[in-house]
């Protein structure tokens, strides 16, 4: 029997695993307790990720509240991820890149024109995905923040500058998370092929539930 | 409870004598200001408000109008939700605005960012040179656990809870309460990632002005920054002063400073014609 390497060390038994497709949305309860692993199956794929309360959906990942908590700006193996209620969401439980972004937000078709060009306004874009996803639930632009970008690089230079770098990740990676509480998780599997986030080529993910 | 106040005209007397109070965080309704730049004519002046150490203010600005922050004493810390005032689910996107502008610290010639890819304010003058894009605002919960308590209806307020009260005046919600950007307490980014806080106290009188790109609702908390290490709550009064003023031309240096900022400000003239 072959050994499916992208389970190895999951805690307890396999309660859903699915494919994402290049450049598609994804939206899953996860229960208190399970844990997500994410597998960038081709390497150097931004996952975008937000977190609602399953039980009070206004309550939702907050990037800054995670920063501020933790007083560092990139997410590591150990980060708790918190909501604007100052709770803790989701535990990163074990990370095979360094860190992940939480600071550069999620690919619009707006905000392409801006870093881009009119030229980009059609292609696809994460908030695409994150409003498709949220709206299976009635929420809508309102309920979209500041983000994660798992697998994702953006390095803040002494003067400031920033911006989207080289990734550090590679096939098969991947990155884990125990839920806190009930949340439900809304990712974009990020479509932009306008900078290096995606190795200019949109991959598929994995998506593993262990409960 | 007084015995004098006993029936209702005892009561509307003793009211009325409170008339002409002065404190020192308060409107001035008219507005009246006796430091405005030379250029800006009086009769232009649209808000003169003082806003109290853990105290909130909101207002709608119109697109071309100034909005002047002085840090009056040098410990206040203006955290601040943008929205479009026409359709409030456009509302500043800090990811966007660091992002676009390929920066992390905020000041003069700087862009507040839409999440729909417009430019809600500009920064036209800034001394302070200490923001924050990062750390949001204090909640209950980091009030709570630097200070004991964050209520409102405490000694300690936080700066969410006082957003969530003036959001709700704009007929806005929980779900509206933004990520938001902090003036006059600042941070800055070390190598590894982590957040030095920058809290002063500061030199009296450091100001910040910015120039409303579209009509938009401004939402101010004046409370300790998040990560102000202080074990006292400590922050002072934050003044407000907006006028009118024209709406950024063509050649305005703001507008044309970066070709990211050039098509925001594209955006923001393709909005508006209708």
């Amino acid at each position: 029997m072959s050994v499916d390497p992208h389970l190895s060390g999951l805690p307890g038994r396999i309660v859903h695993d699915v494919v994402v497709p290049a450049r598609a949305p994804w939206l899953h309860h996860v229960d208190a307790g399970q844990t997500l692993r994410i597998v960038d199956l081709e390497g150097n794929q931004a996952v975008d990720f937000l977190l609602y309360a399953a039980a009070d959906d206004a309550e939702r990942y907050s990037a800054q509240d995670t920063i501020a908590a933790q007083g560092n700006l990139f997410l590591r193996q150990g980060t708790v991820l918190r909501s604007n209620e100052g709770r803790a969401m989701m535990t990163i439980t074990a990370s095979a890149i360094a860190y992940h972004d939480t600071i550069g937000g999620a690919c619009s078709c707006e905000s392409n024109t801006l870093r881009y060009g009119h030229h980009t306004k059609a292609q696809h874009a994460c908030v695409e995905n994150f409003l498709e996803a949220n709206l299976l639930e009635g929420r809508g632009k309102r309920d979209i923040v500041s983000n994660i970008n798992f697998f994702m690089n953006v390095p803040v230079e002494p003067d400031g500058a920033l911006g989207i770098v080289d990734g550090m990740s590679a096939p098969g990676l991947t990155v884990d998370l125990r839920a806190e509480m009930d949340v439900i998780v809304v990712v974009s599997n990020c479509p932009q092929i306008n900078n290096p986030c995606n190795g200019f080529d949109p991959t598929p993910v994995r998506m593993i539930v262990a409960a | 409870m007084s015995t004098a106040l006993a029936n209702p005209h005892a009561a509307r007397d003793h009211a009325r004598a409170m008339a002409g109070t002065v404190v020192d965080a308060m409107p001035v309704l008219p507005p009246r200001a006796d430091d405005l730049p030379p250029s800006v004519d009086p009769a232009d002046l649209v808000w003169e408000e003082t806003i109290a150490a853990g105290g909130y203010a909101t207002r709608r600005l119109a697109r071309g109008t100034r909005l002047r922050l002085i840090d009056v004493h040098g410990d206040a810390c203006a955290a601040m939700l943008v929205f479009n005032a026409d359709m409030p689910t456009e509302r500043l996107n800090v990811a966007d605005t660091v992002k676009v502008q390929w920066n992390a610290y905020l000041g003069a010639g700087k862009l507040l960012l839409s999440d729909m890819g417009r430019v809600l304010m500009s920064i036209v003058a800034d001394d302070a040179q200490t923001h924050d894009t990062f750390c949001g605002p204090s909640t209950a919960a980091s009030n709570a656990a630097r200070y004991g308590d964050g209520a409102n209806s405490g000694t300690y307020p936080n700066a969410r809870d006082r957003f969530l009260l003036g959001v709700a005046k704009h007929g806005l919600g929980r779900r509206d309460v933004h990520p938001c950007v902090t003036l006059f307490k600042g941070t800055r980014i070390e190598a590894d990632g982590a957040v030095t806080p920058q809290v002063g106290p500061f030199a009296a009188g450091r100001h910040v002005e910015l120039r409303a790109e579209m009509n938009v609702i401004v939402v101010l908390a004046n409370c300790p920054h998040v990560l102000d290490p202080r074990p006292s709550w400590s922050v002072t009064p934050l003044r407000a002063t907006a006028w009118r003023g024209a709406i950024a031309g063509q050649d305005d240096p703001i507008r044309t400073a970066t070709p990211e900022g050039a098509r925001a400000f594209a955006n923001v003239d393709d909005y508006f014609r209708f």
